[in-house]
């Protein structure tokens, strides 16, 4: 499993009830339900990775995130996850309302334009970058609103969203992120991770 | 219409208070069963046939001799495996596969026709529930069935909210709707304008409205399927012969296999049952029975949810199925959902669409490893 979701999991108690959104193979899902007894939940767009999760015995439910999780009732989830996916919808602000409007917690993960790899390849190279977690040619890429850390951080303080944890993560190390650290954490981390509240 | 050696039958001698409000009593359910029930009675599922379903899921049907309606999924290894589960399923009252329905005797030995009562989805799972104690099965592990079989589930988990572990509604919808009845009103007139029918009393002279009843399931079998599938399976296509005729005989192979549908269905399936089960369809409307708010039908139940549809179904099109996952949802139910890609509509449940029988399958084993 990726230290992504480990750092994930991590901030999550055991026997809570939780929402993945673009919960893609499950991976996250069944290691939360196995390790932390979470009654988990999730949702999908991709028929096939809907099937792979059934495959795992999970429940998931087929579906967009933008259209589909209007149907759920406000706090009913302990937490809410989006795992580098917000970038991808057209309307990331109103996702990132709804997943705070259904989980008491949303846990967001985003993958780092700002990261010195990013910043190297434009500059140097003149292209569009391509790393680890940005794996995707321009004109394939699902990814419509790409930030960095410091945008996210700044937007969630815009709309009175609560952080209570803002983690960086480089490769296999996460550090703590805050007010003083931001442009070095935004230089040098390819993804952010926020447990945040409103 | 079909009564014989062949068919198991269970009397239910409890009165059932039918929503016509009429009582029924001593009256017979038809049953098959498939694999056996293990020592601790967890492993049962009961199956809810379509429209024009019967007790036979699998296998050959005895009466017909032709493979059970749903052998793709049901049998030793398939999705419903009965090597590890035991399956029942019963034949709806107002059927004619033996349980009791409108070509049955009344008390003075007169065949029922159209003095049979109007039955709903409600009454049929109501005289199934009977299955449960016959067998002394305190929960069922699962109930499935695609269609009015799916209706049936809702039905059967909205009255009995403990009796089954996992529910799998399939290509159905809580409330049928103005199309729907449409469709069903089409078939009951063509049934009804054919001069056998007689009012119903038509088993007294043995000349059945087989016209009217195979137009009915002309109009019906279009709606099972696709206009893709239709068209790549028959596009154009002419039946026996080099060119059109300039006739009404039939040209394209369209027409034939229409006709030939029309005519097998007439063999096995008695109009005025076609009538009753269409009527009970059309009066399904789950939400209505809470207020309009369908989550209720669910609140009582702790069940695991799984409902399945397909994307070329237009007769109970996806986000009917939909509908369901969000009334679950809006009350933290335990449910999962997944739309199967297939061109072959709403039949796409009853034959071999590999992802649709996986899914199916999975969700079924895994749950049962979770038991």
């Amino acid at each position: 499993m990726k230290n992504e979701f480990q750092v994930i999991a991590d901030l999550i108690e055991k026997d809570k009830k939780v929402l993945d959104v673009g919960c893609a193979d499950g991976t996250l899902m069944r290691f939360l339900k196995d390790n932390k007894n979470i009654n988990i939940r999730g949702l999908e767009i991709s028929k096939e990775k809907v099937q792979e999760c059934i495959a795992k015995g999970l429940t998931v439910i087929e579906g967009n995130a933008e259209k589909d999780l209007k149907q759920f009732p406000d706090k009913s989830f302990d937490y809410v996850v989006l795992s580098q996916t917000l970038q991808a919808f057209l309307n990331p602000e109103l996702v990132l309302d709804e997943l705070l409007r259904v989980g008491k917690k949303a846990i967001v993960t985003i993958p780092n334009f700002g990261y010195w790899k990013v910043r190297f390849h434009l500059l140097l190279k003149g292209t569009m970058p391509i790393t680890k977690t940005l794996p995707d040619e321009w004109y394939n890429t699902p990814n419509l609103h790409m930030c960095t850390i410091k945008d996210f951080f700044h937007f969630v303080k815009s709309k009175d969203i609560k952080i209570f944890k803002s983690l960086a993560l480089n490769n296999l190390n996460s550090s703590i992120i805050n007010e003083h650290n931001l442009g070095v954490k935004n230089l040098f981390a390819d993804l952010g991770i926020f447990l945040i509240e409103k | 219409m079909n009564t014989g050696k062949n068919i198991k039958t269970l009397i239910v001698n409890k009165p059932l208070k039918l929503d016509c409000g009429k009582t029924i009593k001593d009256f017979p359910i038809a049953y098959e069963t498939y694999g056996s029930l293990n020592s601790k009675k967890d492993n049962a599922i009961l199956v809810f046939h379509a429209l024009t379903g019967d007790q036979f899921v699998t296998g050959i049907n005895p009466i017909t001799n032709k493979e059970g309606w749903w052998s793709y999924a049901v049998g030793p290894d398939k999705a419903i495996d009965t090597n590890k589960y035991f399956v029942i399923c019963s034949n709806v009252i107002g059927g004619c596969m033996g349980s009791y329905g409108p070509s049955h005797k009344d008390s003075d030995e007169k065949i029922f026709g159209t003095n049979f009562p109007v039955i709903t989805i409600n009454d049929m799972v109501n005289a199934q529930y009977s299955l449960l104690d016959h067998f002394g099965i305190n929960k069922l592990f699962s109930i499935t069935g695609g269609s009015m079989g799916g209706m049936q589930v809702l039905q059967f988990i909205s009255n009995f909210p403990d009796k089954s572990k996992t529910v799998i509604p399939i290509a159905t919808t809580s409330s049928h709707s103005a199309q729907n009845i449409a469709f069903n009103e089409l078939g009951r007139q063509a049934i009804t304008a054919d001069s056998n029918w007689k009012d119903g009393n038509y088993t007294s002279n043995e000349t059945n409205p087989g016209k009217g009843l195979a137009v009915a399931r002309m109009a019906a079998h279009i709606t099972y399927l696709s206009k893709k599938g239709l068209q790549e399976k028959f596009g154009r296509k002419l039946q026996e012969r080099e060119d059109l005729k300039f006739g009404f005989d039939a040209d394209f192979q369209i027409e034939s296999y229409l006709r030939y549908q029309g005519s097998v269905f007439v063999d096995r399936f008695d109009a005025n049952s076609y009538l009753y089960i269409t009527r009970a369809m059309d009066y399904f409307d789950l939400a209505k029975q809470f207020n309009g708010n369908l989550s209720e039908a669910f609140k009582n139940t702790n069940a695991k949810f799984f409902i399945i549809s397909f994307t070329s179904d237009w007769l109970y099109p996806t986000q009917e199925n939909k509908d369901i996952v969000i009334a679950l949802n809006s009350i933290g139910a335990d449910v999962g959902f997944v739309e199967i890609e297939s061109d072959k509509g709403h039949d796409s449940f009853l034959l071999d669409v590999p992802d649709f029988l996986s899914a199916l399958k999975n969700f079924l084993d895994k749950s049962y490893e979770e038991n």
